[in-house]
């Protein structure tokens, strides 16, 4: 007998029910009339260890699910063939929430939520794998915010997904620790990739293309995590995002320019290294300072201690989507460097054979229309001095679930 | 430990049953401490489920502003073990003894049209609150247990047909979680009026009347009174359950409970962090004396999942608190 049908009977019977099995349990559940309700009745009813096994189909759901059971798998048989499908979600802030621990998300697809695609929230050593979120109809300010969207959490590893549309971020790790998000495909999303306070973060070998801005690294004040660093944005392939923003106006990410490769704001420690960075109309590497008012004294606004290095740089600068970028252009009489900075930068370090456009502003609340700007040649060391590693281990127990 | 408690209340209510029971219908302890009750009835909280009529040893009792639920009438009470009461700590949660429990029936419906559409439990037991949601039979003669919830086709008292949400098992601890551990919400010396804190104190069903009570306005005033804390109880008792530190809403940054006083936890000229399209085209969460130009009262004003706030148990916009948190922003000297 397996699980459910044991708890129907106990939840019939006059005695109580207790949530301890003896063997891990795979309860499988398939599309079809009531996928919904059945689904989320194995979410609930679901033990430590256990698998909840999705069939192949698509689930018409109608509110968001939830998952608040550690330590449980959930498994389609596919990222193109395990479809949970929102697009009658009435309810709800995402497509599912997950706030339990170590709790493995793997091979099915996410189509259409209202707001966020997946959420998981406090859920130390979360996988997602193998896992599709995708608005099918492609940019559009109407699409939800996140795509992939841990947060508060502790241990993450986001690997081999494909998200789409986003109209905030595809993969958006929030004030956690400790993250790994690996060979990802993000397409036409305001943000492919954004790590936002949070710290000792690896984001290597993804794709990210016809996105606004492909890989975000930024810190914002007044959270309750700020000082956010440690970044390594190592091996990734940053091609073509040139999709006019098509965030909604006052979120963070509206004003990210359009044509933007590897931007990061604000930050502390971020190693910027071996990827491809192609055909960026505005910039392959962004570095600003976050310049709009605050009161924290956590907080520190500017991108400190940054590396460039070993990076392979394709066009940029050819139609930078930046106040005074047309003047720039005929100023500089072609394309804009791939490295513009808005010179409020400290501790930058470029040690590829690139010019770096600084912008030249001095003061934390200057806007980009004082920019006093000048192209510098960056100063390379004969040999490299050690630089430290910001490669990320996640715990043993984490990778060995994926085998 | 749980032992000890059962047979701590079991001994209590021989007493009871000894001294002559009053009425015949007691709360049934076992369920209310154990297991999941498939029927509302298992628990006999009521006499007669169809009217609500309480069973002995449970109190009916109101809030000052209460969470607005699609303008649903809400019966609310509290089960206390003989033996057992209530403690006060300040103008906070009142503190529960192990086997009490809290109980609160969703209804739409005047007089005779009355219809009781789902019973909310929250069971305090040894190792912590429990929540159950039961749905009410088309018959009204009982509720069964709804664990992955439910949706059931409605009019509001507002004449709006709705999807009224039933939430599933998961979702009661959604609002109900704070660092992890589910609590009661409403029950707070400070919306609980100083006449029923006295009648429970008199009768030996709370240790003592706390100071706060009566602190929060009475929402029946809503059109008239002050805007100020019309709003923020507002804002309190239907967003602080998430908006707070440890909360389901921690990491936006935006604290709504009644006693935070700094102006931009509570979201003037806060930034928006993770709305999304809930931003609307807005800047600020509270742009003071522009409630057209504030993401809060813009997700208020929504009742369109991935905009509308609060997130769930609610499938149509409240005009009454949108109104008073738009005339307390209305009110804010402009920056």
């Amino acid at each position: 007998m397996n699980r459910l049908a044991l708890a129907a009977v106990l939840l019939t019977s006059v005695g109580g029910w207790t949530a301890a099995p003896l063997v891990a349990e795979t309860l499988r559940v398939e599309p079809g009339e009531g996928a919904g309700e059945r689904l989320q009745e194995a979410l609930i009813l679901a033990a430590p260890g256990d698998v909840i096994e999705l069939g192949a189909g698509r689930f018409a759901l109608t509110d968001g699910l939830s998952l608040d059971v550690d330590g449980v798998t959930v498994r389609g048989a596919g990222m193109d063939t395990t479809v949970l499908d929102f697009t009658g979600q009435q309810g709800a802030g995402e497509g599912l929430l997950v706030t339990s621990d170590n709790v493995t998300l793997r091979d099915f697809a996410v189509e259409n939520p209202k707001g966020d695609g997946i959420k998981s929230k406090g859920a130390d050593q979360i996988i997602y794998h193998g896992l599709r979120v995708e608005w099918t109809g492609g940019p559009k300010a109407s699409n939800g915010a996140y795509g992939i969207y841990p947060v508060e959490s502790m241990n993450v590893l986001v690997q081999d997904n494909y998200v789409r549309g986003a109209s905030d971020a595809g993969i958006y790790v929030g004030q956690s620790e400790n993250i790994i998000v690996r060979r990802n495909r993000v397409f036409e999303n305001v943000a492919g990739i954004e790590i936002e306070n949070s710290n000792h973060a690896e984001v290597t070998e993804n794709l990210a293309t016809r996105n606004t801005g492909g890989i975000l690294v930024f810190d914002l004040p007044g959270l309750p995590k700020v000082g956010g660093g440690s970044v390594l944005i190592a091996r990734n392939a940053v091609i073509d995002n040139n999709t006019d923003n098509f965030a909604p106006e006052g979120n963070i990410v509206a004003s990210v320019p359009a044509g933007t490769g590897v931007m990061v704001m604000a930050n502390r420690q971020v190693h910027i290294q071996q990827n491809a960075l192609v055909n960026n109309g505005t910039a392959h590497i962004l570095l600003t300072v976050y310049s709009r008012d605050f009161s924290d004294e956590r907080y520190e606004p500017r991108p400190v201690d940054i590396l460039v290095s070993g990076n392979i740089y394709g066009r940029a600068g050819f139609a930078p989507d930046i106040p005074g970028g047309a003047d720039l252009t005929s100023a500089l009489g072609g394309d804009l460097p791939a490295i513009i900075t808005d010179g409020r930068h400290q501790d930058l370090k470029v040690w590829d054979l690139q010019p770096v456009l600084s912008l030249g502003l001095t003061e934390m609340r200057q806007a980009f229309d004082q920019a006093n700007p000048a192209v510098t040649v960056p100063d390379i060391p004969q040999i490299f001095p050690p630089v430290a590693s910001l490669s990320v281990s996640l715990p043993k127990e984490m990778e060995a679930r994926l085998k | 430990m749980r032992q000890a408690t059962l047979l701590a209340l079991s001994f209590a209510l021989l007493m009871a049953s000894i001294a002559g029971a009053r009425t015949p219908a007691s709360v049934n302890d076992v369920a209310v401490l154990d297991g999941m009750a498939r029927n509302l009835s298992e628990y006999r909280f009521f006499v007669l489920p169809q009217t609500q009529a309480p069973a002995r040893d449970v109190h009916p009792y109101a809030l000052s502003t209460p969470l607005w639920s699609d303008g649903a009438d809400k019966l609310r009470f509290i089960y206390l073990p003989q033996g057992t009461r209530l403690t006060a700590d300040g103008e906070g949660l009142l503190q529960f003894p192990v086997g009490a429990a809290i109980i609160k029936t969703f209804a739409f419906g005047e007089g005779a049209d009355r219809r009781l559409i789902e019973t909310r439990v929250l069971l305090h037991r040894a190792d912590g609150w429990t929540a159950l949601p039961y749905r009410w039979n088309d018959e009204q003669t009982e509720a069964t247990l709804a664990l992955t919830g439910g949706r059931v086709e409605l009019v509001t008292p507002a004449g709006e047909a709705i999807s009224y949400a039933i939430p599933n098992k998961n979702q009661c601890k959604g609002c109900h979680a704070k660092d992890g551990a589910v609590i009661p919400i409403g029950p707070k010396a400070r919306n609980l009026s100083a006449s029923w804190l006295g009648d429970m104190a008199k009768a030996g069903w709370l240790d003592h009347v706390p100071d706060g009570a009566d602190t929060l306005p009475d929402w029946r005033a809503h059109a008239t009174g002050a805007a100020a804390p019309l709003a923020r109880a507002y804002l309190d008792v239907n967003c602080a359950h998430c908006h707070q530190p440890g909360g389901a809403a921690s990491n936006s940054g935006l604290d709504l409970r009644w006693e935070q006083d700094g102006d931009h936890a509570v979201g003037i000229m806060k930034r928006p962090v993770a709305a999304g399209r809930g931003a609307g085209v807005h800047d600020f969460s509270i742009l003071p004396g522009q409630p057209d130009r504030s993401i809060l009262l813009y997700r208020m004003n929504s009742a369109e999942p991935g905009i509308a706030m609060p997130e769930l148990g609610k499938s149509s916009i409240d005009k009454q608190g949108v109104a008073v948190v738009r005339r307390w922003i209305a009110e804010m000297e402009a920056k």
